[in-house]
């Protein structure tokens, strides 16, 4: 390994520990929050805010190596695009599983919810 | 430093994985379940991403790229069974 400015040195180790913890918190998330619903949203902080920034850790690192990459920011913005849609889904999954409607609360402006819209 | 930091930000998401890993075999139902799946997939991003700069090579941000698309896919795939029973009508 080449040496580096400790500046650089600094920052990149920085962005590597944000980006692993933030990781560990949305599994850790995943795995202690109580309810369906509230489980969802700690993932997500995972695939933003924790891969997010061990990518921007792998772009400085690649500038300051002198090989130069942007192939991360390809990734960053797949993940940043994705993850919502995905989340969206997993909470239809949870409204479609607790089949009675008087469980759910009442949706906004419809007068039922979507996936109960059929049977 | 930077290697000392891979080394722990390796230890981290490997644990992270493990916690997935965990609500995975638990989770009480198919939704947990799928959750579960969609952040181990993330966490596999991360370590790929945490292995290229180990390595100090380019090849590894093109799998990380397939595993996910791979991922959105399989995660879609699988709510959409679950919700209409069909996943490409």
């Amino acid at each position: 390994m080449t040496t580096l400015p400790f500046i650089t040195e600094l920052v990149v180790s920085v962005l590597l520990l944000i980006g692993a913890s933030f990781t560990l918190a949305g599994s850790l998330g995943l795995l202690k929050l109580s309810g369906a619903m509230s489980r969802i949203h700690a993932p997500t902080l995972a695939a933003t805010l924790g891969v997010g920034s061990l990518l921007l850790a792998s772009i400085v690192y690649s500038f300051a190596t002198g090989m130069p990459s942007l192939h991360e920011m390809l990734v960053m913005a797949f993940l940043f695009v994705t993850a919502p849609i995905t989340a969206n889904f997993i909470a239809k999954v949870h409204l479609h599983r607790s089949r009675d409607v008087a469980d759910l609360h009442q949706p906004p402006t419809d007068k039922i919810w979507a996936t109960h819209s059929d049977t | 430093m930077i290697t000392t930091a891979l080394y722990i930000a390796v230890g981290t998401v490997g644990l992270a994985q493990v916690l997935a890993m965990v609500r995975l075999l638990r989770g009480p139902h198919v939704g947990d379940r799928i959750l579960a799946l969609d952040t181990m997939v993330i966490n596999a991003i991360a370590l790929i991403i945490l292995a290229g700069m180990t390595s100090g090579t380019q090849l590894y941000f093109e799998s990380a790229m397939i595993i996910a698309m791979l991922g959105f896919v399989s995660t879609v795939a699988l709510c959409r069974f679950v919700l209409r029973g069909d996943i490409t009508e």
